[in-house]
């Protein structure tokens, strides 16, 4: 049977990008953006999903009118569809703010399953697919990285790695399902995808059109305040051990017990 | 990564990124394994059918992308990053060098036959034009092909055929006529005709993971039918069709001098000499800055000569300046950026010393630095 999947994704700066901060906040003019590596994970699978089952795929991102051209990756991988949450009042939001905006969205677009990444490499919160699911009153698995539909699409089996166990999790659907790196293979967007994704539709939904009381989302929303925001320290030099193989290996397990605390 | 450019959109962006992605994730950690194997796996040319890039201009109808030459520039400008050049060539050589001309002149039988299953990466391509007698001097080549009932009949041999080792079919230059340019044909050759044979793969300085090697031909039969366009024109064809192969070679030197930069820069500002980065030294400085300058000349003349080949389709003067300076300007930087590398920059294990092996020949392929400077002074002096 065909599933409608919702991909829930966010943009966020190239990893490999060098992040400036200013009064408390990074630099975001100059900055390459991509979309969240975790999110992918849970767009291939809802791509894997649909191809195997029909249906189709929408992705819905939330982000700044600038964030169309990362929506469009999606669309050029794969997504059927996208929705563009954007408006200044959903800017500064915490997890919870943003959550609300994608809530309220997500109460307007079909869906038998929602993917999303488990966690977004910029701010590394992993609160938002979970606080969505509180607010739609929907069961969340977090961190798959094994899924498989039953026949009758009404339930589905996950696999979380935890400490190193395998937790195996059965849930009915509709479900909010995160993804963990290695869920499956991504994909390139072929040329053929790159060339249509300006052709696909992408609907843009303002705090407006969601009756969304701005008080309550973006920075006026949000409970979380950042107090100051500054780079990681510089790492110390590392630290050459002299001696014969046995001396120094007796010092660096020195070290790793006492300064170090490893062992 | 993303290179500004009036002529690129969001495409040209979306496609460069992916393209990066691909070479740094599937293609870079095998380089040196096929740089010492001397040759890169069949199986690219599938994967690269698959992803589209075998047949970026060539009409959907056949499998292509239908595209202009913009795509075919970042391509090479991102492929050479996998520093191992002989899948550039390899590739490009597929898709550009030994098709281009079946898309442009052959009938849809040949089209079907050899143009589709190219751009699928299922049937590979080589291009056989140099002779061991005759290299730049195209219109002399001695290679025959005799009209015989319903076949022509093959003599002859041809040299540094890159794919030449694994060519399903090569796009041939032979001498159909009398003397001269207006003697020589182009006729598609599948290479499991009787008569056909490959030499030794040949030894060479640099671009190890490209099999180049000497083709025979005796008493190779093929049907007229694969005789592309009208018989005498093949001189004139090749000349049209070495504008696109040029603006391969001087994009995939743009593309190297960008890696050369990054390593220079990598290496120079974590090499201490004298208490400073060797960056910060102005002698440095100041040689960088200059190597900066005309790298953007040589990017900006060959992206110009790409515009006027896509507009117009005959830009033999702009194209040859644009694959003189940079395949020039490559062997400069290569060389600078191994100055600056000291000893280190002379062993295998920096990138830098590959490179400079491999761009010796670009002021030698696809037409020599020297035809190219002739043919900048018809075109401007007569």
């Amino acid at each position: 049977m065909p599933y409608n999947i919702v991909a829930l994704l966010k943009r966020v700066p190239d990893t490999e990008s060098k992040i400036t901060l200013r009064d408390n906040a990074v630099v975001t003019e100059g900055l390459n953006f991509v979309l969240d590596p975790y999110g992918e994970y849970g767009l291939e699978k809802a791509l894997q999903l649909v191809e195997q089952h029909g249906g189709k795929v929408t992705a819905v991102l939330c982000g700044p009118a600038d964030a169309k051209e990362t929506i469009r990756k999606a669309l050029a991988v794969g997504a059927d569809d996208a929705v563009h949450l954007s408006d200044p009042a959903f800017e500064g939001g915490d997890a919870a703010a943003t959550a609300r905006v994608l809530a309220a969205a997500l109460k307007q677009i079909p869906f038998d399953l929602i993917w999303s990444g488990k966690q977004a490499v910029d701010q590394d919160n992993a609160q938002v697919p979970e606080r969505v699911a509180e607010l739609l009153d929907l069961p969340h698995v977090n961190s798959v990285i094994e899924f498989t539909l039953a026949a009758d699409g009404k339930t589905a089996r996950c696999v979380r790695e935890v400490d190193g166990e395998r937790d195996v999790m059965t849930t009915t659907l509709p479900a909010i399902f995160t993804a963990q790196q290695g869920l499956g293979e991504l994909r390139y967007p072929s040329l053929k995808g790159i060339m249509g994704a300006k052709k696909k539709p992408i609907t843009d939904w303002n705090a407006a059109a969601l009756g969304l009381d701005v008080a309550a989302v973006g920075a006026a929303g949000a409970k979380f305040q950042v107090i100051q925001l500054e780079p990681p320290p510089a790492r110390p030099p590392g630290k050459i051990i002299p001696g014969d193989a046995q001396t120094a290996a007796q010092e660096l397990a020195r070290l790793l017990h006492e300064e170090s605390k490893i062992i | 990564m993303k290179i500004e450019s009036v002529y690129f959109d969001e495409e040209h962006h979306l496609f460069r990124e992916t393209l990066r992605a691909f070479v740094e994730k599937e293609l870079k950690p095998h380089a040196d394994e096929w740089e010492q194997a001397g040759m890169f796996p069949n199986e690219l040319f599938r994967a690269f059918g698959k992803l589209g890039y075998l047949g970026l201009r060539f009409p959907v109808e056949y499998g292509g992308q239908g595209l202009d030459y913009w795509y075919t520039v970042v391509l090479c400008e991102e492929l050479v990053r996998c520093q191992s050049l002989g899948v550039g060539v390899g590739l490009l050589v597929q898709s550009e060098m030994a098709t281009s001309v079946i898309n442009k002149y052959g009938t849809p039988e040949q089209k079907r036959e050899f143009l589709a299953p190219a751009i699928a990466g299922e049937k590979i391509a080589a291009l056989g034009i140099t002779e061991p007698g005759h290299g730049s001097n195209v219109a002399n080549l001695r290679t025959t092909a005799r009209r015989d009932g319903d076949d022509w009949v093959i003599n002859g041999s041809k040299t540094f055929i890159s794919n030449g080792t694994r060519a399903n079919f090569i796009t041939l230059a032979a001498r159909t006529g009398g003397e001269g340019a207006r003697g020589v044909s182009l006729i598609l050759v599948p290479t499991d005709a009787k008569g056909f044979s490959v030499g030794r793969a040949l030894k060479k300085m640099g671009t190890h993971s490209s099999d180049i090697a000497e083709l025979f031909f005796q008493d190779v039969r093929v049907p007229v039918s694969n005789l592309v366009g009208e018989p005498g024109r093949g001189f004139a064809y090749v000349m049209e069709l070495f504008q696109g192969e040029r603006l391969v070679l001087a994009s995939f030197a743009n593309g190297i001098m960008q890696a050369l930069w990054e390593e220079a820069l990598n290496y120079g500002r974590a090499r201490e000499v004298f208490g400073l980065p060797i960056v910060g030294h102005q002698a440095w400085r100041h040689r960088l800055a200059d190597l900066l300058t005309q790298m953007e000349a040589a990017r900006q003349l060959t992206y110009f000569a790409c515009d006027r080949l896509n507009r117009t389709a005959s830009a033999q003067k702009e194209v040859s300046m644009a694959k003189l300076y940079a395949c020039e300007l490559v062997k400069r930087v290569a060389e600078t950026v191994l100055q600056l590398h000291g000893g280190y920059g002379y062993m295998e294990e920096y990138p830098v010393c590959r490179f400079y092996r491999d761009v010796a020949a670009f002021g030698i392929g696809a037409g020599t630095s020297e035809i190219m400077r002739e043919i900048i002074a018809k075109e401007a002096i007569g």
